[in-house]
């Protein structure tokens, strides 16, 4: 194995080319572990994290530009970023640990591809798009549909993350992402559920966007729940709308981190708390 | 902190200086036995079983030992068969012979010059398995049919003997009066089964030795072990050496728990070190801790209680199913002997089975089966006490055993501190405090025998007036400093005077393992009787000195004083500084075996919130109270309190071993298997209580194990009283707790 | 496997090493470097025993490639002291009993620096979570997050 780091999108890209075996890495949190368990080395290993534009985190003025690589921490420490987007700053900063949060990063969060990726809920309800550089240019397309199953994305041979773009809030709308772990800390999400929601000033809800995580494949929409918040208050009514539709959604496994009727249920009730947490936020002029 | 009689005055016992070794572990220069690198040293790798059981047909090494940088592979061929010798199965355990019985059984070792030459080599022998089936459970392995694991294996204890084999171990059953009279006498009877899985010691340090076997066919081996004496017998046993062909050095251990009382590299180190003349290291990797070393057993466990509407226990009947993991142990038997040790009753009748199954073989973990006994024993009497209407603790106390009663499994008990560390509870300020809103308060009490077992000191005065204290137990916990305050307790040094250190096997007397909590009882009583021996040479060159008798010279805060007062007092420095022309050097060994251990209770009470809606719990406020006899160094009894406690906190909440159909760990990491983090937990507030163990001189009973025992049913019982659910499978993780709630959809 | 040729800055020393590409700064900053405070429990970033300040940020060595440390700044445990001048952390730590077997002890005063390096006045509860990618089996925590928050007092007063 060799070790490259490129300083361009463009080396990056002629070194990824030209080789199958190539690989390209932002934190390296379990590309090291593998290689150390005996498992195959890529050819190539492509540090990301030398690309400026890959590390960045601009403010565009209505949207956020977030480099593939940037740690999450740079997301969390941001006061601008985590006011403009609290749910999306909260659910990077759960990757991990303090030490995880200063390798972690959106891109590299969304292309391992696991279905319990904190940040992925979080940018599917803000409608982040995912920025692809391939041989022929880049590609703009949703975060939603990058990821295609357990391991696997859309991204072709040649072709890798460049960066997030999200746009800021519309007036009256926040978001919330919540995640359940058998400890406060250090666990992968057993359920992780996020939602945007806005309100117009009497507190009724004009729209709404909700998304769970580890409870399928990929992440999964729930159009049910979002149908059932709009045109009208925040209640116990619709609130208890929102947890059927999204434990309907739901399409889980049993294994080691949980059950399928824990999943389910737990869906339910955190799609529920972060509609909840989205609003306060909104009613509490965005604030965090 | 309880002092619970007038106790002596003592100068440096009970005070809480810096450990000796402590500035050694902050500045990242203690040694640890992965630390050690050795001139031309190979990296050795073991290829472990991916079956739970199965019958090995072949092993072919040839591709291995041509593969670059391999300088000698290892099977099981290459070792003794001990038959039913000592350590006949730990050197089945160490590497397979004809058959592996649990996924991540070791069958083959390669010694190359780097860890991957040595990895990929390993990954290139071809082992040719014929796939058994296997058991995973109590049930499944006691059950008729089950594949037998050990074709010899008869159960114990069954009269008349079976004839056929099983995967019984034994039987064991202790039993007192009339138990049907018990629960006819009975006002209230409780009963419930209970279960719990392996649980990992989980120390932070991977096993880790490095062996260096010479011309002269002898073998140095450093490793991280809690007893340097026993890897030197079993590392000779495994590989047919007479013993004193092995020189065991202790390196730092990184925690132990008790899963470091046994061997599991060495011998393959040394014989690989052996055959390529060159020293070998090897270093277990956390998947591998977790796959082949010890945990402590699972359990199943069915208990009845009847008691009286008074609070009288009437009696205990007990069912007790523990796992011993691939190889036969006595879990059971300890069970059946701790399970209602804390309580008097007339009445008993206690049954305890030893199984075996495809898991990793047993290891000892902190006051080994009994928190499951008291997780079953102490819920169900938290359900008496609610069904009579009786405080948790008045039930305790109203049934608490008393010096001279007759202890369950045995002798009579000895000077014991229940009584106070139930006390010490209900007088706490937590205990006094109003449970917080949507939690619930839990008791639970524990009980660990305490061991003595045998211990050597050597205590030599340096010619500056210094001492150094070489025993023969590794310090997992502070033990140094605590050897440390006793010597300058009795030889009136100042305690920084004092280098405490952990000798090799041929430096120091023969010396136990650490376990049992046996170190600073046991081998401080060695310190001591070395430091009084010593004590008497001081006043005899004193009285030399003075041409007095020896009878007038007093030994007085490190000064010889003469008591007619005659002379000026010779302090301990002046003696030493002349002692070459007094007539030598002045030094002391004790070795002994240590009788008396005292017996260790404790008793905590905790606040647990439950979230209803997704089963989390979160421990809100947590006490102990645990009688030390008395506290050497209280920082550390407090470190031992808090350390169990946690653990146990794990094994109740969140800790659990999963397996595939197959019989392979699925959560073989710190991210899948979830020790306590420090976000999950509030502070562990402690109570030393001290009633003094009269068996030794300071007073000291053990105090490392008991803390485990008492977290698992006093969470559970803190469950209860914030959810009304008796929770009888642990772990009580939040899936587990919401089913139970009924709120599952499905 | 490639080997590369790492330039970097260690505990205020100017360091040299050749490391094979595929190698972790754990077992570089170990093998080649001779660094043995820094501890393996796991090697895959669970336990933090392993934890280094890169650049000034806390990171698991385990986790990052030994050649990505070519050009950085790396601090150790056997940094922290200023000769014979302990941390405030690694004071506390012993005088607040810190530490049993002392495994983990490394990691976790690296990442108590981190921490009171960003945040100087942290509650409990925030050393807690910072501390969370730590893990110590012996003491149960009590007395390693007292003593973090008895140093972030000490050098809160020094200053």
């Amino acid at each position: 194995m060799k070790y490259a780091a490129p300083t361009s999108v463009e080396e990056a890209q002629s070194l990824l080319a030209g080789d199958a075996d190539a690989k390209v890495f932002a934190g390296a949190t379990d590309l090291v572990p593998q290689m150390r368990a005996g498992r195959p080395e890529p050819s190539i290993a492509i540090d990301l994290k030398k690309i400026d534009r890959l590390m960045a985190l601009g403010d565009n003025g209505g949207s956020w530009t977030i480099g593939a690589a940037t740690p999450t921490s740079s997301l969390t420490g941001n006061g601008a970023f985590s006011g403009d987007l609290p749910g999306l700053s909260y659910a990077a900063g759960l990757i991990g640990s303090d030490q995880i949060q200063n390798r972690s990063s959106l891109g590299g969060n969304l292309c391992n591809a696991s279905p319990a990726a904190d940040s992925v809920p979080a940018m599917v309800v803000n409608d982040a798009r995912a920025v692809i550089a391939g041989a022929d240019g880049t590609r703009t397309i949703p975060v939603a549909d990058v990821v295609t199953g357990p391991g696997s994305t859309c991204l072709g041979d040649g072709e890798f993350l460049v960066e997030i773009e999200v746009d800021k809030p519309t007036a009256n709308t926040s978001d919330a992402y919540l995640r359940m772990i058998p400890r406060t800390e250090m666990d992968i999400a057993v359920v992780g559920a996020a939602a945007r929601v806005t309100l117009d000033d009497s507190g009724n809800c004009t729209a709404a966007t909700i998304a769970l995580g580890a409870v399928a494949p990929t992440v999964v929409r729930v159009p049910d729940a979002e149908t059932a918040l709009v045109g009208g208050p925040i209640s116990d009514e619709s609130l208890a709308a929102v947890a059927a539709a999204a434990s309907a959604a739901c399409n889980p496994i049993d294994d080691k981190r949980g059950t399928i009727a824990y999943r389910r249920q737990v869906a339910g009730v955190l799609a529920k708390r972060a509609v909840l947490q989205a609003a306060e936020r909104v009613q509490n002029g965005g604030a965090a | 902190m309880t002092a619970t009689e007038e106790r002596p005055d003592y100068k440096y016992v009970g005070t809480r200086p810096i450990r000796h070794d402590g500035l050694d572990k902050v500045i990242g220069k203690a040694r640890y036995a992965a630390d050690l690198v050795l001139p031309g040293m190979l990296h050795g790798h073991i290829l472990r079983s991916p079956h739970a059981h199965a019958k090995i047909v072949s092993i072919d090494t040839s591709a291995a030992e041509a593969m670059p940088g391999v300088k000698s592979v290892v099977t099981g061929a290459d070792f003794p068969d001990l038959g039913a010798a000592p350590n006949g199965d730990l050197a089945k355990n160490v590497i397979a012979r004809d058959k592996v019985l649990y996924e991540g059984h070791a069958v083959a070792a390669v010694a190359a010059g780097t860890r991957r030459e040595a990895m990929d080599a390993a990954n290139a022998i071809v082992v040719n398995y014929e796939v058994l089936g296997h058991s995973l459970t109590i049930d499944q392995t006691m059950s008729p049919d089950a594949e037998i694991l050990h074709d010899g294996l008869i159960t114990r204890g069954i009269e008349p003997a079976p004839t056929e084999a099983s995967n019984i171990v034994a039987r064991t059953c202790f039993e007192r009066g009339d138990i049907d009279q018990a629960f006819a006498e009975s006002d209230v009877i409780v009963e419930r089964e209970f279960s719990t899985t392996p649980i990992h010691q989980g120390y932070i340090e991977p096993h880790a030795c490095v062996a260096d076997t010479g011309q002269d066919g002898k073998t140095v081996v450093w490793c991280s072990s809690q007893g340097h004496f026993r890897v030197r017998s079993a590392t000779a046993d495994v590989l047919g050496w007479d013993t004193s062909r092995v020189k065991v050095i202790p390196a730092e251990i990184g925690g132990g728990f008790g899963g470091k009382t046994t061997i599991y590299l060495e011998p393959l180190a040394v014989e690989m070190s052996a055959r390529s003349g060159r020293p070998v290291k090897i270093v277990m990797t956390r998947d591998e801790v977790f796959r082949a070393t010890g945990p402590t057993p699972g359990s199943k466990l069915k208990l009845k209680v009847g008691a009286k509407n008074d609070g009288t226990i009437t009696g205990v009947k007990a069912w007790m199913a523990y796992e011993n993991g691939a190889f036969p142990g006595n879990a059971a038997m300890l069970g059946c002997m701790t399970v209602v040790s804390p309580y008097t009753m007339e009445h008993m009748y206690l049954e305890g089975f030893d199984v075996v199954l495809n898991k990793p073989v047993n290891a000892a973990y902190r006051a080994p089966s009994a928190p499951m006994a008291a997780f079953a024993m102490d819920t169900l009497l938290d359900e008496v006490a609610e069904n009579i209407g009786m405080d948790p603790i008045e039930i305790r106390l109203h049934n608490c055993p008393s010096e001279g009663d007759p202890a369950p499994y045995g002798p009579k008990w000895p000077t014991i501190g229940l009584k106070e560390c139930l006390e010490a509870i209900r007088d706490s300020d937590h205990y006094k405090s109003p449970v917080p809103e949507n939690a619930g308060r839990g008791i639970a009490s524990g009980f660990w025998f305490n061991i003595g077992e045998a211990s050597s000191a050597t205590v030599n005065l340096n010619e500056n007036g210094t001492a150094t204290v070489v025993t023969g137990s590794p310090d997992i916990g502070g033990s140094r400093a605590s050897m440390a305050l006793m010597a300058a307790e009795e030889l009136g040094l100042d305690v920084y005077s004092i280098t405490p250190v952990v000798g090799d096997t041929e430096v120091v007397g023969f010396t136990d393992v650490t376990e049992g909590s046996r170190a600073t009882f046991a081998t401080g009583m060695a310190v001591v009787e070395a430091c009084r021996d010593l004590k008497m040479q001081l006043r005899q060159r004193a009285s030399t000195a003075w041409d007095c008798d020896v009878e007038e010279v007093e030994w007085v805060d490190g000064h010889a004083v003469h008591s007619p007062g005659d002379h000026e007092a010779l302090s301990l420095a002046a003696i030493t500084a002349a002692a070459k022309r007094t007539g030598g050097p002045l030094g002391a060994t004790a070795s002994l075996n240590a009788r008396g251990a005292g017996p260790a209770f404790s008793t905590h009470v905790v606040d647990i919130a439950v979230d209803k809606e997704t089963g989390q719990t979160q421990v809100l406020r947590y006490t102990t109270a645990q009688d030390a006899g008395t506290a050497i160094h209280p920082s550390y009894v407090e470190g031992q309190m808090q350390g169990g406690v946690v653990q146990g906190i794990g094994w109740a909440l969140n800790e659990e071993y999963i397996h595939d159909a197959d019989g392979r760990m699925e959560n073989s990491s710190f991210l899948d298997y979830r020790i306590p983090v420090a976000s999950d937990l509030p502070m562990i507030e402690t109570i030393i209580v001290e009633v003094p163990n009269p068996s030794h001189p300071y007073g000291v009973r053990g105090v490392g194990e008991v803390g485990i025992v008492p977290p698992l049913a006093a969470i559970a019982n803190a469950v209860h009283d914030a959810t009304g659910l008796r929770m009888s499978d642990l772990p009580m993780s939040p899936p587990r707790i919401l089913a139970a709630l009924g709120e599952a959809v499905e | 496997m490639s080997r590369t040729h790492v330039i970097c800055n260690i505990n205020g020393d100017d360091v040299e090493f050749l490391c094979d590409d595929g190698e972790s700064l754990l077992d570089a900053l170990r093998d080649d470097v001779g660094l043995m405070g820094v501890k393996e429990g796991c090697g895959t970033g669970d336990c933090g025993a392993c934890s280094v300040l890169m650049d000034g940020k806390l990171n698991c060595s385990c986790l990052i490639l030994a050649p990505e440390a070519n050009g950085t700044d790396l601090l150790t445990v056997e940094g922290m002291a200023d000769g014979d001048h302990l941390h405030p952390l690694q004071q506390c730590f012993l005088e607040g009993a810190a530490l049993q077997c002392g495994i983990c002890t490394p990691g976790f005063l690296i990442a108590a620096k981190a921490l009171l390096d960003q945040n100087p006045e942290p509650t409990e509860t925030e050393v807690r979570y910072a501390l969370a990618g730590n893990l110590c089996r012996c003491t149960g925590y009590d007395k390693i997050v007292r003593s973090v928050l008895e140093a972030a007092v000490q050098i809160r007063e020094t200053v």
